[in-house]
């Protein structure tokens, strides 16, 4: 009885934090903003809906599965997501107008596509970086 | 009660999935559609766990771990392919 209620605990939790991932994916204003909150909020209510699972199946081999699942997801989410981030950054997708600080501006090197710590002189960079300055949505690029 | 519960928990992952596909079609650039189906497919792999408590079926367990790979395989490539089109 006890283990039942927890149970349905967990996964309420975890279908919630999925349910604000589609929130977040919807409502935040740009590509950078999205990510963050889906790659955390997703992982989490994944997170909490295996570990449900583990507590309501209680067998070993399953409890050895989803924990492998819970530690994959773990590793993955944040990898995945900066290699994202990091590919939309260098296409050229526009910051959200309120952002503050942008560390990477002026530091990417169009020809060989590396970052430099020195800033890169204007002619190389690229045409369209990452900045203030708004792209127009691509449709058939 | 429990069959309220139940139906809530599959309302609210319907409602994340529904918000993920509608940025998936509206985009506006290519990665927000990329991080939409990782979304998407971490959604997915919710709802089969869901499915696999709720009808006791822990083989669906598997299908959740294949998912999770291929979903991360599949975001890796895409932001591979987008890296080389610049």
């Amino acid at each position: 009885m006890l283990s039942e209620i927890l149970v349905m605990a967990l996964m309420l939790a975890g279908a919630f934090f999925m349910f604000l991932a589609g929130i977040g994916m919807m409502r935040m204003p740009d590509l950078f903003l999205r990510m963050s909150s889906t790659a955390k909020a997703g992982t989490l209510g994944a997170g909490l809906l295996l570990l449900a699972a583990a507590i309501h199946f209680g067998d070993f081999a399953i409890t050895t599965r989803v924990l492998a699942i819970i530690v994959f997801l773990m590793l993955t989410a944040p990898v995945a997501a900066h290699m994202i981030g990091r590919a939309a950054y260098f296409d050229g997708v526009p910051l959200w107008k309120g952002t503050v600080r942008d560390d990477l501006r002026g530091h990417y090197r169009a020809s060989t596509h590396a970052l430099e710590t020195d800033s890169i002189p204007e002619e190389d960079r690229l045409p369209d970086e990452a900045g203030f300055e708004v792209r127009k949505p691509d449709l058939d690029r | 009660m429990t069959d309220a519960l139940w139906t809530v928990i599959l309302a609210l992952l319907s409602a994340g999935l529904i918000f993920a596909f509608l940025r998936l079609a509206r985009g506006p650039y290519l990665p927000d559609r990329v991080i939409a189906l990782d979304l998407i497919s971490i959604l997915a792999m919710g709802f089969i766990v869901a499915y696999a408590v709720r009808f006791n079926q822990p083989n669906f367990l598997d299908v959740a771990i294949i998912l999770a790979i291929i979903s991360f395989l599949g975001t890796v490539a895409f932001a591979y392919y987008l890296e080389r089109r610049v």
